[in-house]
């Protein structure tokens, strides 16, 4: 039996009249690349925060490493949030900081007694595996879209997560830019051996760096398994619909 | 007919509603501040670097606007005086309107602009672009990163720029006593600081304090609640301004009375 890293049963979450999780279940195995797929606003960004702990559910039991998230203290979130790294949708850079600094920001908070050659050594080389090691000086304002994701990816490295939670990574950038994104996930799966949830509603993406595809519909799971059987044999037609918009616009 | 009334009655009871929901949530976030300000990890880094920028930032506006009130309070002044032949007061009053409220006036509303402005801008944008977020789980407690240091730091610097407002102020007024008066430094400084008290220096210098601690709350307060989009973020800065310079008059008003209270003790 594979280890189950993320375990979700019947996740419920509203704000005041909007309903936005009504009852997900989720697992989430040892090492594989899980997609999320929803259109915008059906809760996928909400469901990634309750796991780490930036919100709370209203109903149901999220286990992370099998720890239930709601019930742990601020001491073992934290330690809890060290081994998951989280990208977010807009990147969150800091935007007062340097390259350098904001990958060194999570790093100097939460591992002690580091010489800076130790430092500088771990920020460039996660800065070498996104391909990015030029821009170390830089200031978030003078990166492009592209990059700035893949230093936010750097980010979450650094402390070498053993998830790995992506808000639609390829939302906004070019078709070009998406192909070097997806390669990016798949080469840190591979490289830092992650198990990793990657939220999009870019289907090329999901094709391409997922094992297997969940599709949330009106806050809760519709289908899932391997693209092909979600997709090729959907009878849904909210999935259908999904499908074919998706490939129709490119 | 009825039916409009209830509507408005509706309206009126929602708005009365998101006040209190204000109240409270504001009350919660200075408790927050209160609770978190004592313990664990300490900003240092962090705090110095506010105050730097606080510093740097309301310098240049403050020299001006300060010397400016000294040589035009000054200037204003001299006629009511000189009727009573009395123009030899002048340092003395000057000392004490400087002191006890221009000074820590003037200083409070320009930095209410300048430093509560550019707070809840920085941190309204961290919020709306997930920073603050970010910070969370990288296991840093942002409350105190970004809003424990910069209160504190507001409520160091403010008062040091007080002072600096307060001298800038008496060398402005200096300079017009010195041109139509022919008084000299020494002579004008030691009528400047006999006309004070320790009341009125102390009083000064608490004030001050409340009002740096009042626009560093006010601005992360407001940014921290700013709502999504760039919209968002400017209304932050805004009503950050407006809101810390409304507390600002409430608390020279009641700092009035608390010193006079002392006054007649
Ligand atoms: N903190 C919040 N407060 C109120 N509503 C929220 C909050 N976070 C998300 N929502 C709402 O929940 C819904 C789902 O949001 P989200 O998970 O961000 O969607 P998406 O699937 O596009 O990531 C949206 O309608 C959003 O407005
Ligand atoms: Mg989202």
């Amino acid at each position: 039996m594979i280890e189950s890293v993320v375990q979700v049963r019947n996740l419920v979450k509203s704000f005041d009249d909007l309903h936005v999780l009504r009852g997900v279940d989720l697992d989430l195995f040892r090492g594989e690349n899980l997609v999320v797929l929803g259109k915008s606003g059906s809760g996928k960004s909400v469901l990634i925060k309750i796991m780490v702990g930036l919100l709370t559910q209203d109903e149901g039991s999220v286990k992370v490493l099998g720890q239930e998230v709601k019930n742990l203290n601020s001491k073992e979130l934290n330690e809890l949030r060290l081994k998951i790294g989280f990208s977010f949708q807009a990147s969150a850079l800091y935007d007062s900081m340097t390259v350098r600094e904001n990958l060194e920001f999570p790093l100097v908070r939460n591992v002690k007694g580091l010489s800076k050659q130790e430092k500088d050594k771990m920020v460039e080389e996660v800065l070498d595996s996104v391909g990015l090691l030029q821009t170390i000086n830089q200031m978030p304002s003078q990166l492009s879209g592209g990059q700035r994701k893949r230093i936010g990816i750097a980010r979450t490295l650094i402390l070498q997560p053993e998830i790995m939670l992506y808000d639609e990574p390829t939302a906004g950038l070019d078709p070009i830019t998406c192909m070097d994104i997806n390669n990016l996930i798949n080469q840190v799966n591979e490289k830092y051996k992650t198990t990793s949830i990657i939220i999009t509603h870019d289907l090329t993406c999901a094709k391409e760096t997922g094992d297997r595809v969940a599709v949330l519909l009106d806050g809760a799971f519709g289908a899932s398994g391997k693209f092909e059987d979600v997709f090729e044999n959907a009878e849904d037609y909210r999935i259908k619909s999904f499908y074919d918009y998706n490939f129709i616009k490119q | 007919m009825s039916g409009e009334s209830t509507n408005k009655d509706k309206v009126i009871s929602k708005r009365i509603d998101r006040f209190f929901t204000g109240l409270e949530s504001a009350y919660l976030f200075v408790k927050r501040f209160f609770k978190e300000v004592w313990f664990p990890p300490y900003e240092f880094k962090e705090v110095i670097r506010q105050c730097y920028q606080i510093g740097y930032n309301s310098l240049p506006l403050i020299s001006l606007t300060g010397f400016i009130v000294g040589v035009v309070f000054t200037n204003q002044s001299r006629p009511s005086l000189a009727e009573f032949g009395a123009t030899s007061w002048l340092p003395a009053l000057i000392s004490i309107a400087v002191i006890r409220a221009m000074g820590p006036l003037v200083t409070a509303l320009i930095a209410a602009g300048k430093v509560g402005s550019s707070i809840g801008a920085e941190i309204g944008s961290m919020k709306v672009t997930e920073q603050i977020d970010a910070m969370e789980v990288s296991a840093t407690n942002p409350f105190k990163f970004l809003v424990v240091s910069r209160v504190l730091a507001s409520t160091f610097m403010i008062p040091i720029l007080v002072l600096y407002t307060d001298f800038v102020a008496l060398l402005g007024a200096f300079v017009n006593v010195h041109a139509n008066e022919m008084t000299s430094l020494s002579t004008f400084f030691v009528q400047v600081f006999d006309a004070l008290s320790f009341l009125d220096i102390t009083s000064s210098l608490v004030k001050s304090v409340v009002f740096g601690f009042t626009i560093g709350i006010v601005g992360c307060y407001k940014g921290y609640n700013s709502t999504k989009g760039t919209e968002g973020v400017g209304k932050a800065a805004n009503s950050a301004v407006v809101m810390a310079m409304f507390l600002i008059f409430i608390e020279e008003l009641l700092s009035l009375q608390v010193t006079n209270f002392f006054r007649q003790q």
